[in-house]
């Protein structure tokens, strides 16, 4: 059994890891492994073939596969090692990291640092407790993404969709486009999760209906499915007697969220946020556990993949300075959720030393319902440090804040913590 | 001349002000209802010549993955559908590099559509 010592050792081969494989890389550490568990990298942006990727990164719209490329060409010319087709079977809070392909059998890698970059995966059917039976015709939209996007086939003709997360939206389009009817979209919450240039190019161009606060309360079929039926939910989202509606449908998609996939995380015992359902982190992305570091989805679900890019360079620029022993050494403090604020990231932050260099801290949250014209204030314990006009704030936008160095460098040793008020 | 009031939704950001324009044959003579002149560039392109990105998928000879393709500018929005139609039409082989040129000028809109992977 091959047993070897990698300096930094990253999970995923998507967005986040091949950030993170460059950011560590152009920090200066050469030995470097990236572990994909695909046949190829690029992560789930292989299948998103819609455009509006890069447009904060790179100042240009792109489609998925075409940002992944950069980052994948990026990769390859810094020549930064890559092993796809692997699986990383567990990894311990010694950085002791077991993984298995087809070719080398089991390994064993004794990581100097290792960045959990395993992104995250969508919320199935078998979690929304709906009445019915269980027959076929019942997708994630994801999985419908990669069948007609990657395999070349239609999941159904007539197709409904319970969730107006983007993927959902993304494939009301690219279904129509295919030639499949889409009858609809239910959404329980009373505004949709998606962006609204999404409902606009997706549903409204094709004249989909979107029902905000309705959800499927039915599914009937046997071997395959042959209809849903929806419901208007009231405040507590109950669902309303008397407003059903039925949809004859071969096909139910869901986008119903995302949740970063921690499995390995837990293995390695660090510590989790319930908010994000994440890994804790501090404002250098390190977990609870020294040298395992954390970034893009798995560590807390983003809109847009430029973000992911961004939190995964500087996350690995921190797993560089870990292995090359300049990891911050201030005082941590926590970092709380306020008055409307949900999954604060980071959730500790380091109060610079003497000699320590302080640095801008990017706060991302996301706020627990629309918000307009309301202020963001940040308080260390009962002082206010920072406070900025937000002209609107969405759930289905993570918002950001900036806190500067001479904020940073003059905080107290008291927790920080995070509130809109409107 | 023929006045008609449109609704429109600017997608520029999470706002997604609900926008009345008012046009005059081919003219915006009045928008309300906007918050930024973001709004107001939008409503003046989207109420006359509404224009979108195509993106999609074709068959490949000799490659067992579908690939990905775009239009290169964005079309008129009414010529989507004979966009599709003209995708679906398509016969291509490998291999086929990212950015190259699958169809030309497609429904005489003047832009390409290239391919977004190698295959």
């Amino acid at each position: 059994m091959l047993e070897k010592h990698v300096d930094i050792l990253i999970i995923g081969g998507g967005p986040a890891g091949l950030a993170a494989a460059i950011g560590a890389k152009e920090q200066g550490v050469d030995d470097i492994l990236v572990i994909e568990r695909e046949d190829s990298l690029g992560g789930i942006l292989g299948q998103c073939i819609h455009n509006g990727f890069g447009l904060h990164r790179f100042k240009v719209e792109m489609t998925g596969p075409e940002y992944a490329q950069m980052d994948i060409d990026k990769v390859r010319e810094l020549g930064i090692p890559t092993l796809c087709d692997t699986m990383v079977l567990s990894v311990d809070e010694n950085r002791r990291v077991v993984a298995i392909n087809k070719e080398q059998g089991l390994m064993v890698f004794n990581a100097g640092a290792v960045i959990l970059a395993m992104g995250c995966r969508e919320r199935p059917f078998g979690a929304l407790g709906i009445a019915g039976t269980r027959c076929s015709g019942i997708f994630s939209a994801g999985t419908a993404q990669k069948y007609v996007n990657l395999m070349g086939f239609i999941p159904g003709k007539k197709v409904f969709i319970l969730g107006s997360g983007d993927i959902g939206l993304i494939m009301a389009r690219r279904m129509t486009l295919q030639g499949s009817e889409v009858l609809g979209v239910a959404e329980i919450m009373p505004y949709s999760s998606g962006l609204n240039r999404n409902i606009v190019q997706c549903l409204d161009d094709y004249g989909i209906p979107l029902y905000l606060k309705h959800t499927v309360i039915e599914v009937r079929g046997k071997e395959r499915l042959e209809g849903v039926t929806i419901a208007e939910v009231d405040d507590m989202r109950k669902p309303i007697p008397g407003t059903e509606k039925h949809f004859d449908c071969d096909t139910l998609l869901l986008s119903v969220g995302l949740i970063p996939e921690n499995e390995l995380s837990q293995g390695a015992n660090v510590e989790m946020s319930n908010t994000t359902s994440g890994p804790i982190v501090d404002d250098e992305f390190q977990t609870s556990k020294a040298g395992i570091f954390a970034c893009g989805n798995v560590l807390h679900v983003h809109d847009l993949v430029d973000f992911v890019s961004d939190e995964s360079m500087k996350a690995g620029k921190a797993a560089a300075n870990f292995i090359n022993k300049k990891t911050k050494k201030g005082t941590i403090i926590n970092m709380l959720d306020g008055k409307g604020v949900r999954g604060v990231v980071p959730q500790k932050l380091k109060i610079p030393v003497d000699g320590e260099d302080a640095e801008n801290v990017q706060v991302m949250f996301r706020p627990d319902k629309v918000y307009e014209n309301a202020r963001v204030k940040v308080y260390n314990g009962d002082n206010e440090i920072y406070s900025v006009k937000k002209r609107i704030l969405a759930p289905g936008e993570m918002a950001d804040i900036i806190l500067k160095k001479d904020i940073i460098q003059n905080l107290q040793n008291a927790p920080i913590r995070v509130d809109i008020e409107s | 001349m023929e006045t008609k009031v449109l609704n429109i939704t600017c997608i520029n950001c999470p706002v997604g002000c609900r926008m009345n324009v008012t046009v005059e044959g081919d003219n915006v003579v009045d928008i309300k209802d906007y918050a930024c002149p973001r709004g107001v560039k939008y409503a003046k392109q989207e109420a006359v010549a509404p224009l979108r990105m195509v993106t999609a998928v074709t068959k490949v000879e000799g490659s067992d993955i579908p690939l990905s393709i775009k239009t290169a500018e964005p079309i008129p929005k009414n010529k989507i559908s004979d966009c599709m139609i003209a995708i679906r039409c398509l016969a291509l082989s490998s291999p086929i590099k990212a950015g190259e040129v699958v169809l030309a000028n497609v429904c005489d809109t003047g832009v390409d559509i290239i391919a977004t992977k190698s295959v």
